[in-house]
């Protein structure tokens, strides 16, 4: 008996996830020298955009708020890392979220739909703004809440059962708005998407306060070993008394609150609910975010940080698109080669062959000596 | 006998012709008709489905809706799926972007749908489809560029925000604006990026060229419609300026929220395309059931528009 736990649990000390208890810097970069190549990579693209426009760089003040390309990317990267966040858990238990642009879209439609009936002048508590972010927020737990059951509790392959919300998420969300788009004015819903602090856009705070909470929730307890263990092996960690479901159903509601938030601040910016555009495709940023960050689809081992930064490279590369002369019929071409790179540049199998390629090279030189 | 079997066969092959010769009713009611929507990246297109939807359902037109979030893919498949099952009278396309519909376009040709295109273009060949009702893109381009050149007197550093790559509605527009401003050396786009017709990417695109460029430069933001000009809106106010003042707006559309920038100043004109489209395309599909000849386009009128008022007075 003895043996066999042993050996069922093999995976498991196979990859080591280190003692998340015991704090380490160096730790914030799991994923060894991953995290070196994501942040070359990052260094790299801000730095094409800096020689697409030599303004880049250039942060202004404009009537108390920071302005210029660097504060562009990450007010506009703000969403994406926050999806991310979710995206990081999920992916790390070996799962997949592809409801959550759909999530967005629900989310920044029952804010808009409630606000607009606080502002028709209706005295009901639940919709004054604090209220309806409130709504908003456990609405996009409710929806994490339903992806984790079909995945832990009805053991559905993660990117079908996420696959039914993402489908059936947008039309709930025009059911909701009654297939219209609506507007409104109120500032502090405004402000999710507009305010700022100290210049610096609101989102953005946003999203570095969910990284470090969600961060501190899952690194200064065992959480995040457990869920990286989930992933890894879901039947070891069960015999070794880790209640998987729990660990998935909680991982889908961080997903689903990270979309509600994201949604909010996407309506926020723009005082609209779009129930068809807010949020598409948001989903892929987010799982790229993840992957250029280095965790693996596979499950396992995760970096939350690096996951942040590759939200980083996605936006600052489609600014520089945005701000490139290049035709926008490039756009998505472009932007899937520098990822491909990006994945490139992280592939060890990838470098040891270019290594290889410069071998003979290298050899002549030797001869020649 | 023989005149028996020779009376019989002349009586069947009379209700044989007088079936095809069956008139549609001049509404179509009756008709199945399928539709296939590019999906709703504006509010215009969902002002225009609702349109087409409403004009159905007051004509007794059984109409069936396909929806192809944006997806050229997704309207070859319905379009498939009609044909393949044979249930529908005619097809009303509305297609994402202009290339690629030959193949789909002979196949309901071969089974003898007829297919009405609406708004959008496809380059295919006109005998592939029956007519094309739509707004004269080009048009609303020189329009909107004309309305600019005398609004600066042809002096004007314009950023444009172009609609769905490889869609006409973005194609045309950009074209006929060109022609326009090119006869004005004080006229250029100095900057130009597509925002997928969708107001938050319109906000983000403007963002980006008010950062890398400095502002004050820009003498006008040329959007291919409302949303994205609404969103360029926002940006423009958040970067400390005044919209419609410091940054000119022209746009394509007439949505209603376009007329709230308008009355505030914000925006400073629209051209109208009309979402009524649906009435002249089942027309044209009664038409052609009824054996009729259609010229290869019927085209649907849009004036420019600066404030509610004048919108208003015309549509009464
Ligand atoms: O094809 C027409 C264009 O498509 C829509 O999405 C735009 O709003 C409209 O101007």
């Amino acid at each position: 008996m003895v043996e066999m736990e042993k050996q069922v649990l093999t995976p498991v000390n196979e990859n080591k996830p280190q003692k998340a208890t015991n704090f380490k810097w160096r730790n914030i970069f799991r994923g060894d020298n991953r995290a070196l190549w994501t942040i070359l990579a990052l260094i790299i693209i801000l730095f094409v955009d800096r020689m697409v426009s030599p303004t880049f760089f250039t942060v202004r003040m404009v009537n108390g708020r920071l302005t210029g390309s660097l504060i562009n990317t990450l007010d506009g990267a703000a969403p994406i890392m926050l999806l991310s966040i979710g995206m990081t858990l999920v992916i790390a238990t070996k799962g997949v979220d592809l409801s959550v642009g759909a999530v967005m879209a629900i989310c920044a439609a029952v804010s808009a739909v409630l606000i607009n009936r606080h502002e028709a002048g209706s005295d009901n508590i639940l919709y004054y703004p604090g209220f309806v972010i409130a709504i908003a927020i456990l609405v996009g737990a409710l929806c994490g809440l339903w992806n984790g059951i079909l995945v832990a509790l009805f053991d559905i392959q993660p990117i079908i059962a996420t696959l039914i919300l993402m489908v059936a998420g947008r039309g709930i969300a025009q059911m909701i708005t009654d297939g219209q788009s609506p507007t409104y004015t109120d500032e502090t819903l405004a402000y999710m998407g507009q305010g700022t602090i100290f210049g610096m856009p609101f989102p953005v705070y946003v999203a570095a306060i969910a990284l470090v909470v969600v961060y501190l929730l899952v690194r200064r307890t065992a959480l995040g070993l457990l869920i990286e263990s989930v992933g890894i092996n879901a039947k070891a960690s069960h015999y070794t008394g880790v209640n998987a479901t729990v660990i998935k159903l909680f991982v889908y509601i961080i997903s689903g609150i990270c979309a509600a938030i994201a949604g909010l601040i996407v309506a926020g910016e723009n005082t609209y609910a779009d129930p068809h555009t807010a949020g598409l495709w948001s989903e892929l940023d987010a799982i790229v975010a993840v992957v250029i960050g280095g965790t693996l689809l596979s499950g396992g081992r995760f970096s939350l940080v690096l996951s942040a930064m590759g939200a980083l490279i996605i936006q600052s590369l489609r600014i520089g698109l945005y701000i490139s002369d290049l035709h926008p019929n490039a756009n998505l071409v472009v932007k899937a080669i520098v990822i491909l790179l990006v994945l490139l540049l992280q592939s060890k199998e990838f470098k040891q062959a270019v290594g290889r390629l410069f071998k003979p090279v290298l050899k002549l030189r030797a001869v020649f000596k | 006998m023989k005149l028996v079997k020779f009376c019989l066969l002349l009586a069947l092959m009379v209700t044989f012709v007088g079936a095809v010769n069956v008139k549609a009713q001049d509404g179509g009611e009756g008709l199945t008709i399928g539709f296939s929507q590019i999906g709703s990246e504006s509010a215009w297109r969902t002002s225009f489905t609702d349109a087409v939807k409403a004009e159905a359902e007051a004509r007794g037109i059984n109409l069936l809706f396909s929806d192809a979030q944006q997806q050229q893919e997704n309207q070859i498949a319905a379009m498939r799926a009609w044909i393949a099952q044979g249930d529908v009278d005619a097809i009303i396309l509305a297609p994402v972007v202009e290339s690629g519909w030959d193949d789909v376009l002979q196949e309901a040709q071969d089974a003898g749908i007829p297919v009405v295109i609406v708004d959008r273009n496809v380059d295919s060949d006109p005998s592939l489809y029956v007519t094309r009702v739509s707004s004269d893109f080009v048009h609303e381009g020189r329009l909107a560029a004309a309305w600019l050149v005398q609004a600066t007197s042809g002096q004007c550093n314009i950023v444009e925000l172009q609609g769905t790559v490889g869609s006409a509605a973005a194609n045309d527009r950009m074209t006929g604006f060109k022609e326009v401003i090119a006869l004005f050396p004080g006229m250029q786009i100095v900057a130009s990026e597509t925002g997928d017709f969708v107001r938050a990417q319109g906000k983000q695109v403007m963002e980006s060229f008010l950062s890398s460029m400095d502002p004050s430069e820009i003498c006008a933001v040329w959007a291919h419609n409302d949303d994205m000009a609404i969103g360029a809106i926002e940006a423009i106010k958040e970067a400390g300026l005044v919209p419609g003042q410091d940054i000119l707006v022209v746009s394509v559309d007439a949505i209603p929220d376009i007329f709230d920038s308008l009355d505030a100043g914000e925006a400073n004109a629209t051209v109208e395309l009309s979402p009524f489209m649906g009435g002249p395309a089942f027309d044209a599909v009664v038409a052609t059931l009824n054996g009729e000849e259609l010229p290869k386009w019927i085209p649907v009128a849009g004036k420019l528009y600066t404030s509610r008022a004048a919108y208003d007075a015309d549509h009464q």
